[in-house]
């Protein structure tokens, strides 16, 4: 049973025209992968390797360089909620709303809560200063985030 | 009389990221008529008389650096639009792209005729999710009216412009640290020369401008020199190695302000105009201590300490040009991104954030940033742990002054930019930081971010 579907296979040789190099579809294809998988399995390098003409190992070697991506063994919940700890956040409360957040879900940073729905990061200055402290949904940037407002984008979570 | 925006003109309208706004607001006539009307020299020339300078961060002359690829190569030519805006506490590049997306495209196509590229390769950190969808939409409108692709208006000229998203990795801002990144690498900065105008991307020559840059590329063609030249500040007669800093700017402003917004203002306004009247002051009523002038790898500047032979001004008055900060013992004006810091904020809290920062964003390559960031980051921690040594203040100012200044040491500018609010930041507050180590009072946030540190 091959990890990728032939539908996600194709999707990431769609890259493929865009580049002089099929090496530079790398990130684009872990991006797809770790979007619908919610992670990026061994078996799953060795697949998006063969569509690059990659070793696996060079698929390998570059994905581990971004903390971003979630590797065998670890998963992504169905929602990523950063909360940013730049210092324009920080200034704002981020530590706070941080310390908020892993006691409302009950998880430290880094991890998924236990029914799966959300896991919960830290993240270095999201771009978001002007609404901070700021959260990031995905890759949604979510502005000035109170405690209040954080439990409800949380109850909303869950319930995806 | 106020000054009216022009990069930021658009940016209220409803619908501002659309083709038919930005067409009906005169959008890529001046596109049009460069196809027509002049030659890829003639663009060049236009923007390096005009003075601009990029908006990333190091201030280098944007035509000049056009001029540095090689004379008839046979291509192929790449343009890289730095998008990885990941300087702490900037966001201006990320109102334009999810503005104003047309008006950085019609520069992005200006200096791909320039410099004869077919194709630019459009690099966005991944945090701007909606920066990136406004892009590729614009993109797309484009493609449908004949705009991008083969053979645009029947000049004979093609261009592809590709949106790549990044993942999560400060280095990549840096140039190239963003090639190696586009090429599906570890985003590992090359060592220079060569550069990339000789050999960058795919090992093709190749020029990497910012999204701000490429915006004043669109006003500078449309509005002329003159204009560009009747904002900002002309070069120091006694510096003849400075370049002016000429043009319109976006500073951000973030952290203890009352309003954090971005404005945009001929360069060159004081940091205390720029606070006090654009951004409200500080927040609830009380004073500023430091303040970063552009990114926190510019350091600090100390609001009470006296301007040298200016009477009765302090760091608060220096100009936010390309020189301004450098007269007060800061890196430069980098990104323009102004934050704020309150007199009831502690700068061990703050220092501790930002080597935090630089500690997990170093990318691992070169011994002196690996190390030297990370023992910065111990170190701070330790003073915040209220466990300060007497001789740590010392050990930080030395290993800030070393990191990333030695040449041949480093690769790219990151521990030179990490050494910075190091310094800046002990050498202006040594007190409240000695006073810190004596008191050997632990941070409130201390324990909470350790376990958060484990990650």
């Amino acid at each position: 049973m091959p990890a990728l579907s032939e539908d996600l296979k194709n999707r990431i040789r769609a890259f493929l025209p865009k580049y002089p190099r099929k090496q530079a579809a790398t990130l684009p294809a872990l991006h797809l992968v770790h979007d619908e998988l919610r992670t990026v399995s061994n078996e799953a390098i060795v697949e998006i390797a063969e569509i690059l003409e990659l070793h696996p190992s060079e698929v390998q070697d570059t994905m581990t360089f971004y903390a971003f991506y979630k590797a065998e063994g670890e998963k992504l919940g169905k929602t990523r909620l950063w909360v940013c700890r730049g210092l324009a956040c920080m200034l704002r409360g981020a530590y706070e709303l941080i310390e908020h957040c892993e006691s409302k879900l009950g998880v430290h940073c880094g991890q998924t809560t236990a029914d799966g729905a959300i896991t919960l990061e830290f993240a270095e200055c999201i771009g978001a200063c002007d609404g901070a402290p700021a959260c990031l949904r995905n890759d949604v940037h979510v502005m000035n985030v109170t405690h209040d407002k954080a439990d409800k984008l949380i109850e909303e979570l869950k319930l995806r | 009389m106020p000054y009216e925006p022009v990069l930021l003109a658009r940016i209220n309208k409803p619908n501002s990221n659309k083709l038919a706004g930005y067409r009906a607001d005169g959008g890529y006539d001046t596109f049009e008529r460069a196809l027509k009307e002049k030659q890829p020299l003639d663009v060049i020339t236009q923007v390096k008389d005009s003075g601009l300078r990029g908006r990333g961060g190091a201030g280098f002359p944007t035509g000049l650096k056009w001029t540095f690829l090689p004379k008839d190569h046979p291509g192929p030519i790449y343009l890289c639009v730095n998008a990885d805006e990941s300087e702490p506490c900037t966001y201006n590049n990320r109102i334009l792209m999810e503005k104003d997306p047309h008006q950085v495209l019609e520069g992005i196509m200006l200096a791909c005729y320039a410099i004869r590229s077919q194709c630019a390769y459009f690099y966005i950190r991944y945090e701007y999710g909606d920066g990136y969808r406004s892009m590729q939409g614009a993109i797309d409108e484009l493609y449908a009216a004949g705009l991008l692709g083969k053979n645009i208006l029947g000049s004979g000229f093609n261009l592809d412009v590709v949106m790549h998203r990044g993942a999560g990795a400060y280095i990549c801002g840096e140039e190239t640290g963003l090639i190696e990144s586009l090429e599906g690498k570890r985003a590992w900065p090359r060592i220079k020369p060569p550069f990339p105008a000789v050999e960058g991307a795919f090992r093709k020559p190749t020029i990497v401008n910012n999204v701000e840059t490429l915006a004043c590329v669109t006003q500078i063609m449309k509005r002329g020199i003159d204009w560009f030249k009747s904002l900002g500040v002309p070069p120091d007669p006694k510096n003849p190695r400075d370049a002016g800093s000429y043009g319109p700017k976006l500073y951000t402003l973030a952290g203890h302000v009352e309003k954090p917004v971005c404005v945009e203002l001929p360069m060159g306004i004081t940091l205390r105009e720029l606070v006090e009247t654009h951004g409200g002051g500080v927040w609830k009523g009380r004073k500023a201590k430091a303040v970063n002038p552009g990114g926190l790898s510019m350091g600090f500047v100390d609001v009470h300490a006296p301007l040298k032979g200016e009477d009765g001004k302090t760091e608060y008055d220096i100009p936010l040009d390309f020189n301004g900060p450098g007269k007060v013992g800061c890196l430069g004006l980098g990104t323009a991104a102004v934050t704020v810091i309150d007199d009831q904020t502690s700068m061990v809290e703050v220092l501790h954030n930002v080597c935090q920062f630089f500690s997990h964003e170093s990318c691992g390559q070169c011994t002196p940033c690996r190390e030297g960031t990370g023992w910065m980051l111990k170190i701070t921690d330790r003073i915040r742990r209220g466990q300060g040594r007497r001789e740590d203040l010392d050990i930080l100012v030395d290993v800030a002054d070393r990191i990333g200044i030695m040449p041949g040491t480093t690769i790219c500018g990151l521990s030179d930019g990490a050494g910075w609010p190091v310094k800046t930041a002990i050498r202006k507050f040594r007190a409240e930081f000695e006073a810190a180590i004596k008191s050997g009072v632990k941070s409130q946030y201390a324990k909470a971010l350790n376990v958060v540190g484990a990650h």
